[in-house]
């Protein structure tokens, strides 16, 4: 903080143009000293642990060290080989989690918009039981993530779940009752829940940027002869490009992090198809109690969210810009 | 304007498929939770046939569900007061002067936002482990030691929407109060304060919500003593048994207080959150 209280005391000297007697202006210590207690706190929760956890990933961080991992041997890169070792197993298997994510979020995520913008559509214009509509899909929202997700476990139970009795003895889509949360359907399990409690942000926040456009410019698009469809696709959509910046970036980072789902409806087993990066990296550390293993790849995924979110808004600024 | 055919059309369509997307396992979960225990262990039954209010009252034996309550409440009333007492300050300074380091820190405290938890667990954990180890003072395990590590969202989150909140807030105000003799920490607590108390209860009830519902550091942060309702949910399945009633009465129970404060708050809660992004 040295550094950064001289500074405005430079600042105000130059501008006043005044001689060395000009002191600081009086109260200039003021946001500072508002600021020190989040400071701190920010430091103590996030600064440290994040140079820790960077250095946790150089070292052996084994369970024969993790009440003394000032003893623990100096590992260099190697935690980093393991973990970009694909040729490896536990190389293998992060890459596989990362790809499954990868997929989980833009599936997750494309899913959530879709359902959000429309049902932002659906009621932007006023009805009779709209208030009504707009709190009922807001609760999969406000309700704590893991009681949703346990509603999801009981559903999707082989033998006495909703979904299974719902699919072969109510509609008879399917023949023989899958299981949901093993095997090759975990995929599909995972998406659909995630999207299930994610899709109520993205109504919230397109409900509210649809809200901020003018009647009239749809009112022009009608008498010029748009259609609805059109009215979407040339008015609403550019008129969005803000509020959808901000609500994929989000969404997608969530979706990216996700350890509830995953955690809450396998608990620590892993199956192939629901093996996201945070809980893989749970796992990798808990589990096997190799933490600097697990710290070097929790690394690299915030090294690639980094990147991806460093590049989305560099994108999405310079589409702006020629806008 | 008025409607056409097919925007209606549209309408009824979303508006049905999404209702029942989203009511589903809301349903699920009531009627499971007034079954009896035989019923929900065989092949699934959209009209219960037998009704019992007993998973209501054998929830709280079956895991020590009240002290689960205890602990979480506990625990999220003080990160929320917390990073809501230490937030107001930060986002008043960031609102109301320019200083040097104030984008370095708003950036800070944003980009936060964007790593994911497993990052901060795992060394917090450590930090919490040799803490014991050589001071003797235990965290794991603790409420205290949950505390400090739900500030990790419930802090930045907390900055974020107060500078909006703030940013809402006519600097007129402020100024007119100090113009009538009132230091700039009076202007906040006698102008700004009231002025964003509708958005102050909107951070505070987010900020209870996300603590209530977290899940990855009370997995590793918890033990029998301070373990909350998104790890002790858990419990109810045992060897032989999962209780599928009692867990559906219990998430009930659980839910209900964070539904309810999130719905009745919604508008100035949506206001908030969209501040940033709509502008």
């Amino acid at each position: 903080m040295s550094v950064v209280t001289k500074s405005p005391d430079r600042k105000v000297r130059r501008r006043g143009g005044a001689p060395e007697r000009r002191r600081r202006k009086p109260g200039w210590w003021l946001p500072y000293a508002l600021l020190g207690p989040a400071v701190l706190f920010e430091i103590l929760v996030h600064l440290i642990p994040i140079v820790i956890g960077v250095w946790m990933s150089f070292i052996k961080l084994t369970k024969f060290f993790i009440a003394n991992w000032g003893a623990a041997p100096f590992a260099g890169l190697a935690n980093f080989r393991i973990s970009l070792d694909f040729s490896g197993v536990l190389g293998k298997s992060l890459l596989n989690s990362f790809l499954i994510t990868c997929a989980f979020t833009v599936l997750a995520v494309g899913l959530s918009w879709v359902l959000g913008m429309a049902a932002a559509v659906a009621l932007q214009k006023a009805f009779k039981g709209r208030a009504i509509f707009r709190t009922l899909f807001l609760v999969p929202y406000a309700l704590p993530v893991y009681t949703g997700v346990i509603a999801w476990k009981f559903m999707l139970q082989k033998d006495n779940g909703a979904i299974n009795h719902l699919l072969v003895d109510n509609l008879h889509v399917l023949g023989d009752k899958p299981f949901w949360l093993l095997g090759d359907n975990t995929f599909v399990s995972i998406v659909i829940v995630a999207a299930w409690r994610l899709w109520p942000f993205a109504f919230l926040m397109l409900m509210a940027g649809l809200q901020s456009i003018p009647e009239d410019l749809y009112e022009a698009a009608a008498i010029d002869g748009a259609k609805p469809f059109r009215q979407w696709t040339n008015v609403t959509l550019p008129m969005l490009r803000s509020v959808n910046t901000v609500v994929l970036l989000v969404m997608f980072l969530w979706t990216f992090n996700d350890f509830n789902v995953p955690y809450v409806l396998f608990g620590t087993s892993e199956p192939a198809g629901g093996d996201l990066i945070s809980f893989h990296i749970y796992n990798t550390s808990f589990l096997t109690w190799n933490f600097g293993l697990g710290s070097a790849m929790s690394v690299l995924l915030v090294v690639f969210l980094l990147i991806v979110t460093g590049a989305y808004l560099i994108l999405t600024n310079r589409r702006a810009r020629r806008a | 304007m008025r409607e056409t055919k097919p925007e209606k059309l549209f309408r009824v369509i979303v508006l049905v498929v999404l209702s029942l997307f989203t009511i589903l396992p809301l349903y699920v979960m009531i009627t499971s939770s007034i079954k009896p225990l035989g019923d929900v262990q065989s092949a699934f039954q959209w009209i219960p046939k037998h009704l019992t209010i007993q998973p209501f009252i054998q929830m709280w034996s079956t895991v020590p569900l009240a002290s689960y309550f205890v602990n979480s409440i506990i625990v999220s009333a003080a990160a929320t007061l917390f990073s809501v007492a230490i937030a107001i300050f930060a986002a008043f300074a960031v609102s109301r002067y320019k200083f040097f380091g104030r984008n370095v820190f708003t950036t800070t405290v944003l980009s936060t936002q964007m790593f994911p938890g497993i990052l901060f667990l795992l060394p917090l954990f450590l930090i919490f482990v040799n803490i014991d180890r050589s001071l003797g003072v235990q965290l794991v395990g603790t409420r205290i030691g949950l505390i400090i590590t739900y500030l990790t969202f419930s802090l930045p989150f907390s900055i974020w929407m107060l500078v909006g909140y703030f940013d809402g807030i006519p600097r007129e105000l402020d100024e007119a109060a100090k113009v009538d003799g009132s230091s700039p920490l009076g202007a906040l607590f006698r102008v700004v304060l009231p002025a964003a108390k509708p958005g102050l209860t909107a951070v505070a009830i987010y900020s209870f919500m996300t603590s209530w519902g977290e899940v990855l550091f009370a997995s590793v942060m918890t033990t029998d003593a301070n373990r909350t309702l998104a790890v002790g949910l858990q419990l109810y399945s045992t060897q032989t048994n999962v209780y599928w009633n009692q867990i559906m009465a219990a998430s009930l129970i659980v839910s209900i207080p964070v539904v309810v404060g999130f719905l009745v708050l919604q508008r100035s809660f949506v206001a908030g959150l969209t501040a940033g992004a709509v502008k």
